[in-house]
């Protein structure tokens, strides 16, 4: 049952990560995002992290992916045009993705030997166990976390402010500087 | 009912981490390659869990969800770096944003 669950899931997640990095629209990209994180989810429960599944759904397909939606219809972004020379590039950067993965599954096996899976105990899976660790060996990281989210919302608050001189109150209209030298640029080109 | 071996989760996140960094490296929109190191860092935490698994600590897990808050930091600061990127130069296009070029 658990090998039946996990590839189903672990064939969706790939599928949805290919989706994510291969399609030209970011809508399109961000939603596949969200497969793949419920994905990842599922075998976080089937490895025994019932709460760390939650807090994947929570905290990535609840927060992270809906403000990545939010700036990417704010921005009113469209699909990435094709570029000339691009398939060639591409042969040449997924050269490293290879490497990376073959590496990666190489030192799987030659670390293979690992002792035999433990049965789940309650420590592992329970809430209180992790809360327990967390709140008192992991303390002062937990309040670094808390001060590194104050940093990065005051900072994201500061970075996305609109320019006082904005004329349409949220400045994401076209200026005309910049029209003209895109104009400029595209007639430069032969 | 976990009978599936930790090596198959641990070559599952190996093939997300590549699928991950070759959208990194080939993107040219900075909203998709934003996409593509969650997807990253989503097989790093993959990876981090089964361990915990395999070692029965908690260590791993607890590293994971000190992960995710990071994420969350680091979307939250990077998609308001690509708004005052956006409202400069009117693209997020990383291949047309080359004024350090030089």
């Amino acid at each position: 049952m658990g090998t039946f669950i996990f590839l189903i899931f672990a064939a969706l997640a790939v599928a949805s990560s290919l989706v994510v990095v291969m399609h030209r629209s970011p809508v399109y990209a961000t939603m596949s995002l969200v497969v793949t994180l419920f994905s990842v989810a599922v075998l976080f429960v089937l490895l025994g992290a019932p709460f760390l599944g939650a807090l994947q759904i929570l905290i990535y397909a609840g927060a992270i992916v809906v403000l990545f939606l939010f700036v990417i219809m704010l921005l009113n972004l469209q699909k990435e045009g094709e570029a000339a020379g691009r398939r060639r590039g591409q042969l040449w950067v997924a050269l490293p993705g290879a490497l990376i993965f073959i590496g990666m599954v190489g030192l799987v096996f030659w670390r293979a030997g690992a002792p035999d899976l433990q049965p789940l105990t309650e420590d592992l899976v329970s809430l209180k166990g992790l809360a327990t660790a967390l709140f008192t060996d992991y303390l002062l990281p937990f309040e670094i976390v808390g001060l590194l989210l104050l940093v990065a919302v005051i900072g994201a608050t500061v970075a996305a402010r609109r320019a006082p001189d904005a004329a349409d109150g949220a400045g994401l209209l076209p200026r005309e500087d910049f029209v003209a030298e895109e104009t400029e640029r595209k007639e430069a080109r032969p | 009912m976990s009978s599936v071996p930790i090596s198959w989760y641990l070559m599952l996140a190996a093939l997300l981490f590549a699928i991950g960094t070759v959208g990194a490296l080939t993107r040219r929109n900075g909203i998709s390659i934003f996409l593509s190191i969650e997807l990253m860092l989503n097989a790093a935490n993959l990876t981090l869990v089964a361990f915990s698994r395999q070692m029965g600590d908690r260590t791993g897990q607890l590293i994971v969800f000190f992960v995710m808050a990071v994420a969350a930091a680091e979307a939250a600061v990077g998609l308001a770096l690509f708004i005052a990127v956006f409202r400069a130069r009117r693209t997020i296009d990383v291949n047309r944003l080359n004024l350090m070029r030089g």
